[in-house]
């Protein structure tokens, strides 16, 4: 598309990334928490000749940059699967990644049937697993002990209590317990507009009860730890995090299931350090490895036996939240088709516009 | 009747008096001047006239009626600023109009009245000019009218002229003069320049470190000054120091460094017009004395010639030619380093060609004045 | 000839840097926004030329709706932004002793030695309902239980208004303290009262000043991030928000470079209808003597 302004962002990220050429150079886009610092003192005492640079970002963020340099800038990223498919279909900003170079038998096989299934383009594959975890609520048992599911947070008895992050988890956690599925109408926008504009009014309907909308992490546990807000929409790690400073506060898959998704690792187009990614990729699936990135990013990893292998505190907390039924439930999110964040915006904007 | 009376008006900032028990009175329709080098605590004094200072002593009467208690905007007393202060961002006739509409003047009767005043000062239909496009004179003159349309008590001008360039100053002296007769307002007028004090005012007072040193008519403080202060302000003057040698009734023989002896008046003396009383006090012989003598008092006569009993002689050399036309002036260098400033006299037979001459200063005994040296 | 050559050197040496600022980091991503903002999708892959992105802007009511949002909360901030800095100005300029000028200069600049996002974090710190405001009063009994102050239009305007005061003051500080004090004691000497004076003199003074606070105020709130973001309640939305959100989150870049395009002409539009209703221009604005 608009090749002048990639070239005027390409070069500028080159010229920013021209000082580190001496010696080999892995430029991680990952996410807060996903390359702690001592797993890269590790990783650079093991491989001298490899310096390690991390920029941390998030999904939309991730995309967004890669497509402004075309894929370049990077030579590992970390999307979640379903940021695959329609990413690469617009934007062309990664490449298949070579399974051969990576020890796949530690992988846990569920999650890799995943990654294949969503992230395979034209019989390629794109990514790797490597984190998982899930959307659902965190609620203070203490206060909102009956919130089970999505639907409960609009209930008039948690007037001002509640928190919501104004993204598309809110929107299929909500379409869930609505009793409607909105990734069978992924493929069909009528339908999934249908689905959108029931969930607009209920979210626009559910907006007293809400005391703010949460936009990051810090501003979520900051709510949950005063007592400020009873229950919130949230992911697993950040409630697993918040449990072992007030054990009241629970990680709860909600009734129709917790909404899982699977980071990945995939290869930017114009990265120049496939083979430092693959051997980044290796390293931190080994267990002692696996240990420090969980407790750094209170994920649990990909591999056999991942929920085993985190800290001991967060371990009790997932074991808290999840029972075998819950594990069975879960909703793994598909890939986002192209178009559908736009109508999923338009709806979000509309909820955040209107008065309660 | 007096416009504008102050009786024992003092200001002190912190331990500093700036204005120090100072009395004036001035009479309806006269132009009064008070004529001070910068600090001597003038400005203040017109600042509490107006009202922009409250003084720490004494009361200030408009007509009569003490105005102490009386703001700033609510006396009848206008001021011409010393940079005029004319408001930028008004035309001319919205500057002479402010005062009238603070007033609460009707729009016509507004109008009518800032025309007649243009008329006036001969600025007749500059209602719609901008300040900047205005001369430094016409800037002047509309800087009064402003102050003249609503008819003060008391015009008060903090040496308005300081801005101007020489050649405007001095006609803006006459002008000034004719538009007080015009208005016949009374003028306080603040200055360091001792001839616009001298050409324009019918009276003057002289200030230094925040007294009055004299008040009087221009003529009188520059034949009669009644301290050594006001005979060094006022006008021209040169200057020897020496100690008193012999009195003889208001006669004072002094006798100088060098060993020359002059003979003056002691001041207060002969002319009692002074006013203000001779501070130089009793002078006794032994006692440190200045003899002041106008330029235009001296006779330079070619050759030297010996000491006379009638007159006093010093003898030097012509030092240089100060041309100026009519107010032409030779310094002479005395035998004992001093220059001294003489007029010129066209046919007095000295010319350019005189320099270096040995020449010989006299001048009657009644033309000096001697005060007792201060310190 | 010799001079006149080394002299035009060292005007090509001193205005390449400003011409390459202003050329490479504002007119070609400004030319590189409007281009995008012309860009039409069709298909993944697939634009097309053409205006499609603005009658969506037109179309849809939430965007201008967050727009005119936008600029009523920024017009509002800029006149309590200027009732707040005049007085602090006229102070400074008028009434504080010369050496107290700089002082009072500095303490006002504190708050730009910290970060936005610090300033924003402080803010939170007190409004929340846990926070010291509640708690205080709650301690002084004057309410019962905890009040939330943080999340309302109230806390942004206040934020905003904290954080753009500065820039009122500034210009106007400079404006009246190229102001004759005989210009004031004229206007009292006259016979006007302190409104008057105030009114007739001061304010038409300073009114250059204020002018230049207004654009610069106006802009740095229309065109602010994260103090709206942070302290907004539920149902504030930022105009900059909704470019972000285009931009990132939506991976709508046409549609974010469009509402870029509108924002800027937005605020040209406001300043320029401010300049027509003051009757001043940029020249005696900006450029003053």
């Amino acid at each position: 598309m608009n090749k002048f302004l990639n070239a005027i962002c390409a070069g500028a990220v080159a010229a920013l990334c021209a000082s580190s050429a001496n010696a080999e150079t892995l430029r991680l886009l990952t996410w807060g928490g996903y390359a702690p610092d001592e797993v890269i003192a590790l990783f650079e005492k093991k491989y001298p000749d490899i310096d390690v640079e991390v920029t941390f970002s998030n999904n939309e963020e991730m995309v967004a940059k890669l497509r402004a340099t075309g894929g370049a800038g990077f030579d590992l990223a970390q999307p979640s699967v379903s940021r695959i498919k329609a990413a690469q279909s617009e934007y062309g900003i990664y490449k298949p990644i070579d399974i051969s170079k990576i020890d796949a038998s530690v992988i846990e096989p569920v999650l890799m049937d995943s990654v294949k299934k969503y992230a395979t383009i034209d019989g390629e594959l794109y990514s790797f697993p490597h984190q998982w975890g899930t959307q659902g609520l965190i609620v203070d048992v203490s206060k909102a002990p009956d919130l089970k599911g999505w639907t409960d947070l609009c209930d008039p008895k948690y007037s001002g209590r509640v928190s919501m992050r104004l993204k598309r988890g809110v929107l299929l956690g909500m379409a869930f317990d609505m009793g409607m599925n909105p990734f069978d109408a992924y493929d069909d926008p009528a339908a999934y507009q249908a689905i959108l504009d029931k969930l607009e009014a209920k979210l626009i309907d559910c907006k007293k009860n809400v005391k703010a909308y949460w936009t990051g992490g810090d501003m979520l546990s900051n709510l949950m730890l005063s007592g400020e807000v009873v229950a919130s929409d949230a992911w697993d790690s950040t409630a697993f995090k918040l449990y072992s400073q007030n054990p009241n506060i629970r990680f709860v898959p909600t009734r129709t299931g917790a909404l899982a998704w699977i980071d990945t690792f995939t290869l930017p187009a114009k990265g120049k350090a496939d083979d430092a990614a693959y051997k980044w990729i290796n390293f931190v699936n080994q267990p002692e490895i696996v240990t420090m990135i969980s407790k750094s990013s209170g994920a649990i990893s990909a591999v056999k036996g991942g929920k085993e292998l985190m800290p001991d505190a967060a371990r009790e907390a997932v074991n808290l939240a999840f029972d075998d039924a819950a594990i069975a439930n879960l909703k793994v999110m598909p890939s986002v088709p192209a178009g559908l964040e736009d109508m999923e915006g338009k709806v979000l904007d509309r909820i955040k516009a209107a008065s309660d | 009747m007096f416009d504008l009376q102050c009786d024992n008006l003092t200001k002190m900032f912190g331990a500093f008096c700036a204005v120090n028990d100072v009395s004036l009175e001035v009479p309806s329709g006269s132009f009064f001047s008070i004529l001070g080098p910068s600090g001597c605590g003038k400005t203040t004094l017109m600042r509490m006239i107006a009202g922009f200072e409250t003084p720490s002593g004494g009361d200030i009467r408009i007509k009569g009626q003490s105005v102490l208690s009386i703001g700033p905007n609510k006396r009848n007393v206008k001021m011409v600023f010393q940079h005029l202060a004319l408001f930028p961002m008004m035309d001319v006739g919205e500057n002479i109009a402010y005062g009238l509409r603070c007033r609460g003047d009707s729009k016509s009767e507004i109008k009518t009245r800032v025309a007649a005043v243009l008329d006036r000062i001969g600025l007749a239909g500059y209602e719609g000019k901008r300040i900047s496009q205005l001369s430094g004179g016409q800037k002047q003159r509309v800087a009064i009218a402003r102050c003249m349309v609503l008819e003060p008590d008391v015009l008060l001008l903090d040496e308005p002229l300081g801005a101007l360039d020489l050649k405007l100053r001095e006609h803006m002296k006459i002008e000034l003069k004719q538009l007080q007769h015009q208005f016949n307002t009374t003028f306080l007028y603040i200055t360091h320049d001792q001839s616009e004090a001298l050409v324009m005012s019918d009276n003057v007072a002289v200030m230094n470190a925040g007294r009055f040193e004299q008040i009087g008519a221009p003529e009188d403080l520059y034949r009669a000054p009644s301290s050594a202060f006001v005979a060094g302000f006022v006008g021209d003057s040169n200057r020897w120091s020496g100690t008193v040698t012999a009195l003889d009734r208001d006669q004072v023989k002094v006798g100088l460094d060098g060993g020359a002896t002059l003979v003056a008046p002691l001041a207060g003396g002969s002319s009692g017009q002074g006013g203000g009383s001779s501070n130089t006090g009793r002078l006794s012989v032994g006692d440190t004395a200045s003899v002041f003598v106008r330029p235009e008092a001296l006779v330079v006569t070619p050759g030297l010639l010996p000491d006379a009993p009638d007159r006093n002689r010093l003898q030097g050399t012509i030092d240089s030619f100060l041309f100026n036309g009519a107010n032409s002036r030779v310094l002479v260098r005395t035998s004992r380093g001093e220059l001294i400033e003489v007029d010129h006299r066209l046919d007095g037979g000295l010319s350019r060609e005189s320099v270096g001459q040995d020449v010989t200063l006299e001048w009657p005994h009644a033309g000096g004045i001697c005060f007792k040296a201060e310190d | 000839m010799l001079r006149t050559d080394t002299g035009r050197l060292s005007l090509i040496l001193l205005f390449t840097p400003f011409a390459l600022w202003i050329l490479l980091l504002i007119v070609l991503p400004q030319i590189g926004i409007g281009y995008l903002s012309l860009q039409v999708k069709l298909a993944p892959r697939v634009y097309e030329f053409g205006l499609a992105n603005y009658f969506e802007f037109l179309n849809e009511p939430i965007y201008w709706n967050t727009l005119l949002r936008t600029a009523w909360i920024s017009v509002l901030v800029t006149v309590l932004a200027l009732l707040v800095g005049f007085p602090v100005a006229y102070y400074i300029a008028k009434i504080a002793r010369k050496r107290s000028r700089a002082a009072l200069f500095l303490l006002c600049l504190i708050p730009l030695w910290v970060s936005d996002l610090v300033r924003a974090f402080g803010w939170i710190l007190l409004l929340r309902e846990t926070g010291v405001f509640s708690s205080l009063l709650q301690g002084a009994g004057l309410i019962g239980e905890p009040v939330e102050l943080l999340y309302n239009d109230v806390t942004v305007v206040m934020g905003l208004v904290y954080t753009v005061v500065l820039f009122m003051i500034v210009p106007l500080v400079s404006t009246m303290d190229g102001m004759d004090n005989a210009l004031i004691e004229a206007g009292y000497n006259l016979g006007g009262s302190r409104f008057t004076v105030l009114r007739r003199i001061v304010i038409p003074y300073a009114m250059p000043g204020i002018v230049a606070g207004c654009i610069i105020v106006f802009m740095l709130c229309a065109g602010s991030y994260l103090t709206p973001v942070l302290l907004g309640g539920k149902n504030s939305m930022w105009f900059t928000e909704q470019i972000y959100q285009q931009f990132i989150t939506r991976y709508n870049w046409e549609a974010g470079a469009t509402f870029g395009c509108v924002l800027l002409a937005f605020t040209s539009l406001a300043v320029w209808l401010g300049l027509k209703l003051t009757g001043q221009n940029l020249a005696s604005t900006v450029a003053k003597d």
